[in-house]
């Protein structure tokens, strides 16, 4: 690592989180004006993404090489208040929480107080949407059954492709002329809209150039000035790079980029200017980079102007960029949902060419060396494995993913093909696709695929066994399905199950379908339409249905927890009759008390989730095809269909924290399973079995899934286990596995397992002809492993 | 139909032979070694213990039965559900203990009902059988993960309570046979780490290979007191109590001696 990325790596550690309002006040300023009256939506929101483009403070780090920032310094994080208004009681609990705080000074809330809350108190679009959802999405929201992603930030889960690499702004530009003049204002009803995003659109071009003009005006100044003769020991721009980077700012975007330098740079003012735009939930990011880049690496290695280590260093910089970017502060249930800083940008590299041929090239495990050397929470990254990718491509991976740094992430590119496929996208969208935020599947740059909200199936199963009832907020939300004691058969208990959720899917659905509207109507998005396909051609908004596809996802949560409580209705009231169903409702409605020896058998001896075993397994397949029914296929409001994805972010707490105790041993208020990972320690017989149990439900119907396997750290010694590894992913994505990721285990951990043993189970000591798990240790043993652990991470 | 003593079917085994593995544990082992960590594969029968289930602090107690018995077809359809993970990986089973060879006629029917179906064997044991019986399953499994302990037939039969006799003569045999053979040496301070067993090992082990042109693996297997809560759960007697484990370090200048009689040696399994 060279002196200037030390430095701006640890400047961007240093750099402390905090709430800017520069965003927030040039917005209302502009509103404020009247100027958003005189003209059509979506020009008025073009011309807001230009008032806040030609107005902020212009941000330069000392030596970096990629230049912008969203706020007026590093880790200064915009609000969006005409999106949601985060009110002086939401900027307090931001500034205060113990975990992933955003500082707020005095100043901050004063203008919050004086300026921002009194001019968009109820007429955000939060407000906006709260205002036309029925009671019963509210009823069902405040239960904890979903929670809905638009409240507070922009539909968004979308990834650039390779547009911006062949064509510059005023080449769109062209292309918007283009469309335009094709406008029929005889025969299409839909002309003038067309006409209006069309302008919008040039308008939001333009501004993006005009950005980065003001960078390159204010580096020219810069190189000019005296104020840059700093000593030698410290780092800084040269002259020379100072002007450098001013032309590759008047280069980018107007043109298209033209070298290595340039890609980046034109990618950086892009992703600005998405995520200044709107706060789309979340993500952007520039997808397969080491294929976009790889043409400007090979052509400037050859004509000798870039070198292996210089690509390095400005791949480096391009890193410390998105770490200088956290995710925009939630107000309310959303910042228990998920609660992280990040905004998931998730670098995919490997895969396959559009020819379907193998993808991994030299880039791929250049940055993978650049990820190793970073260890940044930001951006995120995931290899792309194809049945032809080569395993010193996995190996490599491995080897960085050993370190316990929980990246990158492993993805079944033949998976994501046949996803995208199965959904009827072109052969070669397909193969340019992949995975984003956590799991998400996605056509790079010709898809919306907009992520609504996550769905607690475990809830469900709580107002099953209450006839519709929530106990948690004394509601009856759900259908009268019938007293759970009346029920005959375990089957009678699946059709009121999947009654209760087509019930709320359908809620979901509805609500979705409003705020779609509302989004499509109030708050069209006319930059990120200039990114995505083909919202140019189709004269029509990224938030109105305007790109190649759009899907609409609903996340499902909680399938392990549902799965065991299931099979352990199954097999105690119906099969082994231990208990009747009313001993077990009042069981859960006493959260176990008084029935702590029947809770033993329940998590120690019932069968589970993720041990390959049909008896709990079918439960997962059961409520895979339940909820999969519920959604897939139902439209959505911009023409778009909705499907399903399983994972969890962090909702699986907050969810958690909203459902009762239940028949899987589960105390009231704990987490749920996450993703379609086993629930913590229900699975005992190893990974294999674990994959074999995940892979029954039928990944390639989904938008995505999610799964988690830990490893204690003495496990991934040598280079025989890291072959051992490979074939275990291998052979789960034989089976269609979307997505593995390996955590290795701490040695905090292990100490949580010594007082939480039934959590982890799954821990399993290997040595040579022995076996035993961790569990089984005595406390001397135990502790002799956590001190071997500590000594091994660092 | 025939029906075998297993204690366990434990998948994903990765330091019981090549790729990703599933080892079959019989339960019953004619040789009672100090070092033993799996002592409830010792006896012939199953055992009963008392497993403490720890939930919210509270303690939770269960009879846990330790061996039943099963049927080739009943392991087989175990090691037949990580089939994919064998192809893969170049994986398969492995069968262990205990001491396997004590169930001669079930341990011959369950490799020859994975060589149908083309799932690779291996065969943990100690070596000591019968030769008769030996000889009968040589050339069923396709490795031998095959135990040398002691050289001196005294202090075999002290510390593991038989005599090394048919050991040494089935492995020369399989030698002769010129079937894959990886061993495993434990390496016990004091015991089985003395010079004059490693030299009279090294000798043998020579002996063994003269005049062929493959390499011999061997494993060294540094002493671990894992089992240690194992053996109060079964009440047995842990002779080894006080011994502190040796770390992979620990065994780098036995790694070299081995090495220099042509040996392809590596440290744990």
């Amino acid at each position: 690592m060279t002196d200037r990325i030390k430095f701006l790596r640890e400047q961007s550690l240093k750099a402390i989180n905090h709430i800017s309002t520069e965003r927030a006040s040039l917005v209302t300023d502009f509103y404020q004006s009247g100027a958003d009256r005189e003209v059509s939506i979506p020009v008025m929101r073009a011309l807001t993404l230009r008032y806040i483009l030609m107005h902020k403070h212009l941000c330069i780090n000392q030596g970096e090489l990629i230049v912008g920032e969203r706020g007026p310094a590093p880790k200064a994080v915009s609000t969006y208040p005409e999106i949601t208004v985060h009110s002086i009681r939401d900027l307090e609990i931001l500034d205060s929480r113990p975990k992933v705080s955003y500082k707020v000074d005095e100043e901050t809330k004063k203008i919050y107080r004086e300026k921002i809350i009194p001019y968009w108190q109820g007429k955000s679009n939060r407000d906006r949407i709260m205002r036309a959802l029925p009671s019963e999405w509210h009823d069902a929201y405040n239960a904890g059954i979903f929670t809905e992603f638009q409240e507070q930030r922009g539909p968004g889960h979308t990834v650039g492709g390779n547009k911006i690499y062949g064509e510059g702004m005023l080449d769109i530009i062209d292309n918007i002329h283009k469309s335009y003049a094709q406008l029929d204002f005889i025969n299409d009803p839909y002309a003038y809209e067309k006409q209006e995003e069309l302008k919008a659109m040039e308008i939001a071009a333009n501004a993006i150039i005009m950005f980065a003009n003001r960078y390159a005006d204010e580096l020219e100044a810069l190189a000019h000035s005296s104020a840059i003769r700093h000593p030698a020991s410290v780092i800084h721009h040269t002259k020379e790079e100072l002007l450098d980077l001013a032309n590759i700012c008047r280069n980018v975007p107007a043109h298209a980029p033209a070298t290595f330098h340039e890609a980046l740079q034109y990618y950086w003012f892009v992703h600005l200017c998405v995520i200044t735009e709107v706060n789309p939930w979340d993500s952007f990011n520039p997808g397969r980079l080491d294929q976009h880049l790889y043409p400007f690496y090979t052509k400037d290695l050859h004509k000798g102007t870039l070198t292996k280590e210089k690509a390095v260093e400005l791949l480096q910089s391009f890193w410390v960029k998105f770490n200088n970017h956290p995710a925009p502060p939630k107000i309310g249930v959303t910042a228990l949902e998920s609660n992280t800083y990040t905004d998931f940008a998730l670098i995919n590299m490997g895969g396959v060419k559009p020819d379907g041929s193998d993808a991994v090239n030299e880039l791929s495990f250049i940055l993978l060396d650049v990820i190793e050397e970073m260890r940044l929470l930001q951006p995120s990254s995931m290899v792309q494995i194809s049945k032809k990718s080569p395993d010193n491509f996995i190996h490599r991976a491995l080897k960085i993913i050993k370190t316990g740094f929980g990246q990158p992430s492993c993805f079944n590119t033949d998976a994501i093909v046949q996803e995208l496929m199965r959904q009827g996208k072109d052969v070669v969208d397909a193969r340019n696709g992949g995975a984003s935020g956590c799991v998400e599947t996605g056509a790079f740059g010709t898809e919306a695929y907009i992520l609504s909200g996550y769905f607690n199936l475990t809830k469900i199963l709580e107002i099953t066994l209450h006839d519709g009832f929530d106990p948690g907020t004394e509601k009856q939300i759900g259908l009268h399905t019938g007293n759970p004691d009346s029920f005959h058969s375990f089957d009678e208990l699946m059709e009121a199950y999947s009654q209760q959720v087509n019930h709320f899917a359908d809620i979901k659905i509805k609500g979705n379908n409003v705020i779609g509207r509302i989004f499509a109507d109030y708050m069209p998005v006319p930059f990120l339409s200039l990114i995505i396909d083909d919202c140019i051609a189709n004269g029509r908004d990224y938030n109105a249905g305007g790109a190649r596809y759009n899907t609409t996802y609903i996340q499902g949560v909680g399938l392990g927890s549902v799965t065991d409580s299931l099979t352990a209705l199954k097999y105690h009231v119906f099969d082994k009759k231990t208990i009747g169903m009313g001993g077990m409702i009042r069981a859960l409605d006493n959260n176990f008390k008084d029935f702590e020896e029947f809770r033993a058998e329940l998590v120690y001896n019932t069968p589970k989730y993720g041990n390959d075993e049909d008896y709990a397994d079918d439960q997962a397949k059961a409520v895979f095809e339940i909820f999969y029914s519920a959604v897939n296929g139902k439209p959505t409001a911009v023409g778009g269909i909705h499907r399903i994805n399983m994972l969890p972010t962090t909702s699986h707490v907050y969810f958690g924290s909203v459902t009762g105790a239940t028949p899987d041993g589960r105390q009231s208020g704990q987490p749920l399973s996450e993703g379609i990972s086993p629930f913590q320690g229900a699975d005992h017989k190893g990974p294999t079995a674990v994959l074999k149990s995940a892979a029954k439900i039928d990944h390639i119907r989904t938008g995505g899934t999610l799964l988690n396997q830990k490893f204690s750290p003495g496990f991934f010694d040598g280079d025989e286990s890291i072959r051992k590894l490979t074939s275990l992913i291998r052979t789960y994505f034989r089976m269609d596995g979307h997505h593995i990721q390996f955590n290795v285990v701490s040695a905090d951990t292990l100490r949580d397992a010594q007082k939480h043993p039934e959590k982890y189970r799954d821990l399993i000591v290997r040595v040579a002809g022995y076996s035993d798990y961790f569990n089984d240790l005595g406390e001397d043993l135990q502790n002799e492993i956590i001190r071997r652990t500590e000594h091994q991470t660092f | 139909m025939i029906k075998g003593l297993i204690f366990e079917v434990r998948r994903f085994c990765v330091n019981d032979g090549p790729g990703i593995r599933t080892t079959v544990f019989f339960k019953g082992c004619p040789l009672s070694c100090w070092w033993c960590h799996n002592p409830e594969s010792q006896d012939f029968k199953s055992e009963t213990s008392i497993r403490n289930l720890i939930l919210a602090g509270e303690r939770f107690q269960r009879t846990e039965i330790t061996g039943t018995f099963m049927s080739v077809d009943e392991v087989l359809k175990e090691i037949a559900q990580d089939q994919m993970f064998y192809d893969e990986s170049g994986g398969g089973v492995t069968v262990s203990g205990g001491e396997p060879l004590m169930q001669g006629p079930f341990l011959s029917g369950l490799l020859k009902a994975c060589k149908q179906k083309g799932i690779h064997t291996a065969l943990d044991t100690s070596g000591y059988a019968a030769p008769g019986t030996f000889d009968s399953i040589a050339d069923l499994p396709d490795l031998f993960l095959y135990d040398l302990k002691l050289m001196d037939s005294e202090l075999h039969k002290h510390y593991t309570g038989v005599s090394n006799q048919s050991i040494l003569r089935n492995l020369a045999a399989l030698f002769k046979k010129k079937k894959n053979v990886i061993l495993r040496v434990p390496i016990i301070p004091g015991i089985t780490d003395t010079p004059e067993n490693i030299r009279l090992m090294k000798d043998f082990i020579r002996s063994l290979t003269t005049g062929s042109m493959m390499q011999t693996e061997i494993h060294l297997l540094p002493y671990h007191s894992l089992a240690k809560e194992k053996y109060m759960r079964f009440c047995k007697q842990n002779k080894l109590e006080e011994l502190p484990d040796l770390k992979k370090e620990d065994l780098i200048p036995l790694k070299a001696e081995f090495e220099s009689i042509g040996g392809m040696v590596s440290i744990g399994g």
